[in-house]
């Protein structure tokens, strides 16, 4: 998921980052023309948080050395990357290698500092169909995704175990086992419906699963996912703080034990690792009716070459990409990182080796990306989502109104 | 650098006067060459304060300015295309549904903080003004709100502030309040709530100006007062208020302007949340800009916060002018 280990609230310094792009034409002087031999690459990611971090501190060396350059990595906080690569882009600075948020792909070659990475004889045949549509821009694969993530439902082993339920797989079960489980200052499931991306990341799976479609939410299918989430905290099976909490607060919230089950990614496993006496299972979200395949959207960063103006070097962070998906270390980095491989292929060997990601790996099967339909217009409807979960969850309106005032601006 | 060089040249005029030009009144020691090297050395000295100003101050808001009229996107950043659209932003904007709320949200929000800080504060002012055992260190100790990252304050407040573990819930349900409010959650208090946590942070300010100003009212005219029988409110309203009235119109004014444009620690607490319930025209510009990159849109909402705040500017520079005549006397 995006932005996951810097949630915007926590980001507020990219202000500052931010407040600096109108300077930023005072920058270097271009990619250098220069034709010698190339020694070293610049990389841009932002995985400031372990066990990320050290993971492709070490993938990135090991392509270099294959590569035969040396990587001067940079790490930016999340909600900074953008930030800084529009004022890159202005100043013509963009690193060799640079990785982006998936649903930020779009947006940022669409301003033409991406160069397709067909043009080194790079594809993303075989490739997760929605993993692919996010890295594609009028029809050119701007980015490759060596691994995606998605959510799915978390549960408590042995809170379920307790109450004698088995982990819901259909809405109906969800609301069940939800109000069973909720127990004194416990409650049944947790989620984040909190005002920004995170919230309307969450309520994907809901909507698109029940047929809804982010070029229109004011459908019935998107308001009778809306309903289910309104149902849950009105009945008390979810608590009024899902409004301000994030995925982070989620996950302490399960972690401490006040949910028994929440909405979360597999990028909590580490965290939730560590908290002792906690077992833990992860299930696809519910479906609306019994036998349906969950639509979750599609996590994870993909990897990009700007255009910096040097054929040689661009070749070389071509072969880096390249490098970095290759079937080994996607499954390398999918073990590492708790995440899945974006190649088709690769699916029952990684199962194989791990089966704990066994659940996300069928999730991401038939999960999508958010960028596949609107693209570059994806943030405004995200906003209008989570808005309209919002206004339904406060009271404010009924989940029909609150969508369609939210569609209508 | 500028201070030193002035040191050097001429090391016998006080750096006040460079601060505050006085035009020169009356008979000057030499004529011509003197003053032409007085002229100079002021120019001097406002050069770099006048350059500052222009590339920190004035490149932005102009570019602010014009960005506002543009279609500026994330692809202006490599293109450098910023189509000119006149007024659409603007229109854009304001027709929103969000812009009336997120108007009156500022407003509200604005009011709440500054009558909460100036009253708290003034109060406090006041009391710290009698000297007892600790209150030198009590009144540093108030100072606290102010020193910490508005990040780190956010996030405590956040905390306390949760429905079902919040500090202030639990402290609620202690004093046998059964009912939990959602002071982040509900749509009616949401907004209250972030006023509070920012007349907490505001409160040392106001403190602190007026502990100043206090300090500057002669002791005599309490004697006064009191000789005729003028004591504790009475003093108060006919003492202390007329003499304090200059720095409260500076601080009030300051206070608006640091408010009006208050985005982290709402950013902090709701996002903006729940539903709208605390957006406000800097949140609304920010979220324009940072999250769904239209740029020109974000410069638009920024340009009527910057409008609005430059009432306020004037609005205080007349105020200080007064203060400053009023010192004069």
């Amino acid at each position: 998921m995006a932005r996951r280990g810097a949630p915007l609230r926590t980001a507020v310094p990219a202000l500052v980052a931010a407040a600096a792009l109108g300077l930023s034409a005072c920058g270097g002087g271009g990619g250098g023309a220069g034709g010698g031999e190339v020694t070293s690459l610049r990389v841009l990611d932002y995985y400031n948080n372990e066990p990320d971090k050290t993971v492709y501190a070490q993938k990135l060396d090991e392509c270099g050395r294959q590569a035969g350059v040396a990587i001067e990595r940079e790490v930016v906080p999340g909600a900074q990357l953008v930030a800084k690569v529009l004022q890159q882009a202005s100043s013509r600075t963009l690193p060799d290698v640079l990785m982006l948020d998936n649903p930020d792909l779009q947006q940022i070659a669409s301003t033409g500092a991406l160069a397709p990475v067909t043009d080194f004889g790079l594809s993303a045949d075989g490739f997760q169909e929605g993993v692919a549509s996010a890295s594609t821009f009028e029809g050119q694969v701007y980015g490759l995704q060596p691994v995606t993530n998605s959510i799915g439902l978390f549960y408590n082993v042995d809170i379920l175990a307790q109450a004698g339920i088995t982990p819901p797989t259909t809405w109906d079960e969800l609301k069940t086992a939800a109000a069973t489980l909720t127990q004194g200052e416990r409650y049944g499931v947790a989620f984040s419906a909190v005002a920004d991306y995170e919230g309307a990341w969450q309520f994907l799976p809901f909507m698109w699963t029940n047929g809804g479609d982010e070029t229109d939410i004011a459908t019935p299918q998107t308001a009778q996912a809306l309903q289910l989430w309104v149902d849950l905290v009105n009945s008390g099976s979810a608590s009024k703080s899902v409004l301000n909490w994030g995925q982070a607060d989620v996950k302490d919230q399960f972690a401490a034990g006040n949910a028994a089950m929440m909405v979360n990614g597999p990028w909590q496993f580490p965290a939730l690792d560590e908290v002792a006496g906690l077992e833990y299972e992860v299930v696809p979200i519910p479906v609306p009716r019994a036998g349906q395949d969950v639509v979750a959207p599609l996590g994870g960063e993909t990897w990009t070459i700007p255009r910096t103006g040097d054929p040689a070097r661009q070749a070389k962070a071509a072969e880096i990409v390249a490098c970095l998906n290759t079937d080994d270390n996607q499954i390398a980095l999918a073990t590492d990182r708790t995440t899945v491989p974006t190649k088709t292929a690769l699916r029952d060997r990684f199962v194989a080796e791990v089966p704990r990601m066994a659940a996300f790996t069928d999730i991401v099967q038939t999960a999508r990306s958010r960028t596949g339909k609107l693209g570059a217009e994806w943030p405004a409807a995200a906003t209008r989502i989570y808005t309209a979960v919002q206004t339904a969850l406060t009271g404010g309106a009924t989940p029909e109104q609150a969508l369609q005032q939210a569609q209508d601006g | 650098m500028a201070d030193r060089a002035g040191g050097v040249a001429a090391p016998d005029r006080p750096l006040v006067s460079v601060a505050a030009p006085v035009p020169p009144r009356g008979p000057a020691g030499g004529w011509r060459s003197p003053r032409g090297r007085e002229r100079l050395l002021q120019l001097g000295f406002l050069v770099p304060a006048v350059a500052y100003l222009l590339l920190f101050f004035g490149y932005p808001v102009v570019q602010n300015a014009v960005m506002g009229f543009q279609e500026y996107t994330t692809r202006t950043f490599y293109t450098g295309e910023a189509p000119w659209v006149g007024f659409d932003n603007y229109a854009a904007v304001i027709s929103s549904n969000l812009f009336g709320t997120a108007l009156l949200n500022t407003a509200l929000f604005t009011a709440g903080s500054i009558a909460g800080q100036f009253v708290i504060g003034l109060a406090i002012a006041v009391f710290f003004q009698r000297r007892f055992p600790l209150s030198g260190t009590l009144r540093s100790l108030l100072l606290l709100p102010w020193l910490i990252p508005l990040i780190v304050s956010g996030a405590v407040w956040r905390w306390i502030l949760d429905q079902d573990n919040g500090a202030l819930n639990q402290f609620l349900g202690v004093l046998g309040v059964a009912d939990r409010p959602g002071w982040l959650t509900s749509t009616s208090l949401a907004l209250v709530a972030v006023i509070a946590v920012n007349i907490w942070i505001g409160i040392p300010f106001n403190t602190t100006i007026l502990y100043g100003g206090l300090q500057d009212v002669p002791r005599e005219l309490y004697e006064a007062a009191a000789l005729d029988g003028a004591t504790g409110w009475r003093a108060f309203r006919h003492v202390t208020w007329p003499l304090l009235r200059p720095v409260v119109n500076v601080v009030l004014v300051l206070g608006v302007v640091y408010t009006i444009k208050v985005l982290d620690i709402i950013l902090g607490l709701t996002d903006g949340g729940p539903a709208n319930a605390t957006q406000t025209i800097a949140t609304q510009a920010y979220h324009l800009s940072f999250q769904e990159f239209r740029f020109g849109e974000g410069a638009a909402m920024g340009n009527v916060l910057i409008v609005i705040s430059l009432v306020f500017a004037l609005l205080y520079l007349r105020a200080n002018r007064r203060a400053l005549a009023g010192e004069g006397r």
